[in-house]
């Protein structure tokens, strides 16, 4: 095989996935009303974002409901994994394949069927509605991030604790806690970003009273060309790569 | 998972209280917001619509039937194609890519799979719409085509099926490359060597050696691109126009727009059997692989 073309392949391809991107990023200094000619650098566009007072709004109530949801399936993801590593009991295989199936399942299914129990049960589309859908689809990758954790950890420490004296409740405090807050903390970030990056689910379960930023995007991309959407793109993919990073910097610093 | 792995500290549920309300909280999370509303669908599918309160009684299966209708089953078997299209593009892309990506040396390969998740971190909408500034009539593409001469006039690429299964590539390749990274990843190079030992060429090698051990990844990869493939209703909204429709876009037009819940709910089901069909198929395809490794 030729030698280089592996490599030849792997740039080809990541070339594609980052033009796009870099067209986003340059387009979002563009002075141009036009949106595909270039018209000298500018910062016009950050301007009209933050004008917009609806849209500045939007991005208050997407980070506020990211915050949430995140913070609510780290805390459920977390003890969850912890029961699931912890403890026999029975049913143990199908709530591992029900998290399994939720992580699977096309968003547009568990979209319409949240919609469904939401009207039916009577719960307002607003913000909890989003609350509870977001959590939901979180929650796996909770748990799993935090499972991940706990499979390669040595058992003898738990072990000591309990020979000690200390009871369950200590034990998980002083022992298990600190050994998956890497992980717990990853988990926050990936469903902090899962939240605020979702269309589809959200499309479904939110109403007027709570506008959040995705639907105010699809709102504006759907006809025609809206330059302040770049500057907003820019600032999302800033916003990400700095969670993204922090991320991979406490999985990886505690793993030495 | 190590779900059935009995380890020696794990103690039963019964004798822990804190355990035990954990189970309590999540068992009750799943079932209210995961199996109620999938009962729910459904039931919803079998009921007849009503323009009042969205659902009626009698009971039929005219949404089953109207989804045999010829302009849906068109639609259907349009998105389905389109959805078959993108998943073979992502393999055909991503199956070179992720071996490729096996082969880098180690250190470098977790900063190439860092910067393969990025774009896949950010807002999938500000992204086709991207794509839209690059494939419009007046777009980057067209005009550097055209200040080159290599074109007289634009070439139409915006609103049609191609630049739907573009957006839906560009959105699902990383789907396709991470769980086929990860079998490439545990692909272990002596068996290639001992099928180059034994006498096969690089060709009965890679038929015979790496694509059966590679298969529970690329059925992943299908199952991870297939069905959101059939699902993303804002790719052809955004760059699709109303002639190249998902499955998902009638989802969303029966429940939200016709308010034809069990039409929507009846289409949802069959998304639902697909994905079932597909994780099936990973299972056993896993299985086999097991018992022969074991054997």
């Amino acid at each position: 095989m030729i030698r280089w073309l592996p490599r030849a392949w792997l740039m080809l391809i990541y070339g594609l996935l980052y033009v796009p991107i870099a067209v986003l990023v340059v387009f979002s200094f563009n002075d141009s009303r036009s949106g595909y000619t270039w018209g000298g650098l500018s910062l016009r566009w950050y301007e009209t974002l933050f004008n917009n007072h609806a849209m500045v709004e939007a991005m208050w109530n997407s980070l506020w409901l990211a915050l949430s949801a995140a913070t609510v399936s780290t805390l459920i993801g977390g003890l969850t994994a912890l029961a699931l590593h912890r403890y026999r009991f029975r049913g143990k295989r199908v709530l591992n394949g029900m998290l399994f199936v939720v992580m699977m399942s096309p968003e547009i299914v568990l979209a319409i069927s949240l919609l469904a129990l939401f009207l039916l049960v009577g719960i307002q589309l607003g913000y909890v509605s989003l609350l509870l859908a977001h959590v939901t689809f979180c929650l796996p990758f909770v748990v799993i991030t935090v499972m991940a954790r706990l499979s390669g950890f040595d058992e003898s420490l738990p072990e000591a604790a309990r020979d000690l004296g200390a009871s369950d409740f200590t034990m998980t405090r002083t022992v298990l806690i600190p050994v998956i807050m890497p992980a717990l903390l990853a988990g926050w970030l990936l469903g902090f970003t899962l939240s605020l990056d979702d269309v589809v689910v959200s499309t479904f379960v939110s109403g007027p009273t709570y506008e959040i930023l995705p639907l105010r995007i699809y709102s504006m991309v759907r006809v025609g060309l809206k330059p302040e959407v770049n500057a907003l793109g820019t600032l999302l993919l800033v916003f990400s790569l700095v969670m993204l990073s922090l991320s991979q910097w406490i999985l990886t610093r505690s793993k030495q | 998972m190590p779900a059935s792995g009995v380890s020696p500290t794990m103690s039963s549920i019964r004798q822990q209280p804190f355990g035990a309300a954990v189970l309590v909280l999540v068992w009750g999370w799943l079932l209210f917001l995961v199996l109620a509303p999938n009962l729910l669908v459904v039931g919803a599918s079998v009921m007849t619509r009503d323009p009042g309160s969205f659902l009626s009684l009698p009971l039929n299966l005219d949404a089953y039937r109207q989804l045999m209708d010829p302009l849906y089953l068109d639609v259907f078997l349009h998105s389905l194609y389109m959805a078959a299209v993108t998943t073979l593009a992502c393999l055909l892309i991503g199956y070179p890519f992720a071996w490729a990506l096996s082969k880098v040396e180690k250190r470098r390969q977790l900063l190439l799979i860092f910067f393969l998740i990025v774009p896949f971190w950010t807002n999938s909408l500000v992204r086709t719409y991207a794509l839209k500034l690059i494939l419009a009539t007046n777009g980057l593409i067209n005009s550097a085509l055209l200040s080159l001469g290599w074109i007289d006039e634009p070439v139409r690429m915006l609103y049609t099926e191609g630049a739907v299964i573009i957006g839906l590539v560009y959105l699902l390749l990383p789907f396709m490359i991470l769980p086929l990274y990860s079998v490439f990843d545990d692909l272990r190079e002596e068996l290639v060597m001992a099928s180059h030992d034994l006498g096969a060429g690089r060709f009965a090698t890679f038929l015979h050696v790496i694509v059966p051990l590679t298969l529970p990844g690329v059925l992943a990869g299908v199952m991870l691109v297939l069905l959101p493939a059939m699902g993303l209703f804002f790719v052809p909204d955004i760059l699709g126009g109303s002639r190249n429709l998902l499955v998902g876009n009638v989802i969303k037009n029966q429940f939200l727009d016709a308010r034809n819940w069990p039409f929507g709910a009846a289409a949802s089901i069959v998304l639902t059997l697909t994905m079932a069909v597909l994780m099936l198929a990973h299972r056993i395809s896993k299985q086999r692989i097991g018992e022969e490794g074991s054997a």
